[in-house]
């Protein structure tokens, strides 16, 4: 019984992973009064990226730097739709997540499976420190450990952190403060989009070390539900992706018992997706939403 | 050098189809990129992807059967976002549709086709409605943000299919993950003889009518898109917001689910994990490409149909990715979008001078 739950909990983080840096990711770009529903395709890009760059040049650290350039060039783009020309956010963010995955499933039809191939790697190991919960990837160390300190130093205690919150509560408050609207918000969405980004290279440069289409499958809409879960706070938005990663890596476990034999997999795959549903439900309700949220901001 | 975008006090008619223009001419270069990196030929292979779908009657009636799930997911998300009610989940609201119907089809051997064939298409929409209510309620009962519910039921959706193609509904014959043909009596009729276009076709301009009419003329439409352009003030007002996003929402799952039907059917005839190419996402591009008018949507489908089948013509004859069809699309959605709202401004240039200043 030991033995399964620390498997529970260690594959737990495995999956908490790339859904915590997607969820710190959007949570930076909320905060600054912005919707990003690109946060599917930016994982989709740079799982993609990530993982051709590293087939190509034989480095997964190479990997991972283009595909952290990719998450920044797609935010870019979304930044400038979405800021610059103030183009509605869930058509901006939907529409770059298509234009994502359907990019990155035509360059991989052109470059890997045209010859019904895949494109595969040796992925980074787990760094081992003593049971099966201490063994995980460094990106899993490097998000708890870092990323998730970084990312409440960077929203709380900077000086970004503060101008970031201040154009997500009020634009013209923080315009006649002295602070750029436009600015901050780019730097709050590409910073968002570098998050991203790690938590869909982690998928391919990590996890599984190939691609195959849909391999994001939901997770970026997980990562938006968490930040709304969490309320726009880290603590929360943490015990969101602790309980989804445990109805997660439960049912993988359940799957192995010979009762649950006869009830379809694909069933217990889609309990994740119902208990981030039951969980929006339970403490998703008059949540303080940033007060720009969607608001686009022009100084006439 | 510094630019800044400034509000125009007019605009020119001539600045938006110039604008829109423009941006349907960088979405071919993008694909010509594109196709010239798969190794094909731009030129020929553009002309295959627009042109050559009109150019035969075989051409121009597939186009219409592609255009068909795109006309009924176009409407179910226009009519949504009149209301101010963000529907992303027409693609779980079409898979539920085909789950309905495939049931329907599955056990309506012995009717008669007119009754067998309405049944087919009301279980679909009835699926597609119920797959919609969740989402519905928890915004309108309990003010839970209805863009993250209807995307994260999506992938909901699929599984289910894929585990009922794996279990109960695995093809008696093949042994294969789809389902068995549908009953002879609930498939659709062929309206154009000699050709796959159904009747399904004929059914989705009759939503995209009825949608066009309902709201545009009725005075439920009147308070849908009172309650989606101002719903403080609508509320002021004494409209019922929170049931008019409802019966809006369960009406768009329905068109949806309808769609799926209609796939069902009208021609796929068995569920199969791959019955919706990405119909309701597309369904987005197309209503919002069509400035949410229905009349409009119906227009963007059948340009989308002639896209699809165009790319697929394109990619057997020149070995280039069929996938180029979406990214087509989708380019086009984010080109013209920026050039819709870019045609609201000027450039203003101007050179900063104080260096001192940081």
């Amino acid at each position: 019984m030991i033995d399964v739950t620390e498997e529970i909990i260690s594959s737990s983080l495995r999956i908490a992973t790339p859904l915590a840096l997607a969820a710190l990711g959007e949570l930076v770009t909320e905060k600054s009064g912005v919707l990003n529903l690109g946060v599917e395709g930016i994982m989709y890009g740079s799982a993609f990226v990530g993982i051709a760059t590293a087939a190509q040049t034989g480095s997964l650290t190479a990997g991972l730097v283009a595909a952290l350039v990719s998450g920044a060039l797609a935010g870019l783009i979304f930044a400038f739709a979405t800021v610059t020309l103030g183009v509605n956010q869930h058509v901006a963010g939907l529409g770059l997540t298509l234009l994502m995955i359907s990019l990155c499933n035509t360059a991989n039809r052109i470059i890997f499976t045209a010859d019904g191939g895949q494109v595969r790697v040796d992925p980074w190991q787990p760094l081992n420190f003593g049971g099966p919960i201490f063994s995980q990837y460094w990106l899993t160390y490097a998000t708890f450990l870092i990323a998730v300190p970084f990312v409440w130093w960077l929203l709380w205690k900077s000086g970004l952190g503060l101008k970031i919150r201040a154009v997500g509560e009020n634009p013209e408050a923080a315009d006649v403060a002295g602070i750029g609207v436009a600015k901050t918000r780019y730097t709050a969405i590409i910073i968002g989009s570098l998050f991203m980004a790690l938590g869909g290279a982690f998928i391919t440069l990590a996890f599984v070390g190939t691609f195959t289409v849909n391999i994001i499958n939901g997770r970026g809409w997980v990562a938006l539900a968490l930040v709304i879960f969490g309320r726009w706070t880290i603590g929360r938005l943490l015990i969101g992706a602790a309980l989804f990663s445990l109805v997660n890596a439960g049912q993988l476990q359940l799957r192995l018992l010979p009762s649950f034999a006869d009830v379809p997999f694909e069933i217990l795959l889609a309990l994740p997706f119902l208990a981030v549903i039951v969980g929006l439900a339970i403490s998703g309700r008059n949540v303080p939403y940033p007060g720009a949220y969607l608001k686009p901001y022009k100084r006439l | 050098m510094k630019a800044r975008f400034v509000l125009r006090a007019s605009t020119p008619w001539w600045r938006g189809p110039l604008l829109v223009g423009a941006a349907a001419l960088l979405t071919i270069l993008i694909s010509a990129i594109m196709i010239r990196w798969a190794g094909g030929a731009p030129i020929p292979a553009v002309r295959y992807m627009f042109i050559s779908p009109l150019q035969s009657r075989f051409g121009f009636t597939e186009s219409l059967l592609s255009a068909t799930p795109l006309v009924f997911t176009g409407a179910a998300v226009a009519i949504a976002f009149r209301a101010g009610y963000w529907n992303i989940g027409a693609e779980g609201q079409l898979l539920a549709g085909t789950i309905g119907a495939t049931w329907v089809g599955l056990h309506a051997e012995s009717l008669p086709r007119i009754v067998g064939v309405p049944l087919i298409l009301l279980a679909g929409m009835l699926f597609g409605a119920l797959w919609a209510l969740t989402p519905a309620l928890l915004r309108t009962r309990l003010g839970i943000d209805e863009v993250v519910t209807t995307l994260l039921l999506n992938p909901v959706a699929l599984l289910i299919i894929t585990g009922l193609l794996n279990g109960p509904w695995r093809n008696s014959e093949s042994g294969f993950p789809d389902s068995d043909v549908i009953a002879d009596s609930t498939k659709l009729w062929i309206v154009w003889p000699n050709t796959r276009v159904h009747f399904g076709l004929a059914l989705g301009v009759v939503v995209i009518g009825l949608c066009w009419w309902f709201v545009g003329k009725m005075s439920g439409g009147l308070k849908l898109r009172a309650v989606g352009l101002a719903p403080n003030a609508a509320r002021i007002a004494g409209l019922p917001v929170e049931r008019t996003l409802l019966i809006t929402a369960l009406a768009s799952g329905g068109i949806a689910g309808l769609g799926g039907a209609s796939e069902i059917a009208g021609v796929a005839h068995q569920l199969t994990t791959g019955i919706s190419n990405n119909f309701g996402y597309t369904g987005v591009i197309v209503a919002t490409l069509a400035a949410l008018s229905f009349v409009g949507a119906l227009l963007v489908a059948l340009m989308f149909g002639v896209i699809t089948v165009g790319s697929f013509s394109a990619s057997r004859a020149l070995e280039i990715p069929s996938q180029i069809g979406q990214l087509v699309q989708a380019v086009l959605l984010i080109t013209v979008v920026c050039a819709l709202v870019i045609q609201k401004y000027r450039v203003v240039w101007t050179i900063k001078r104080s260096e001192g200043r940081k």
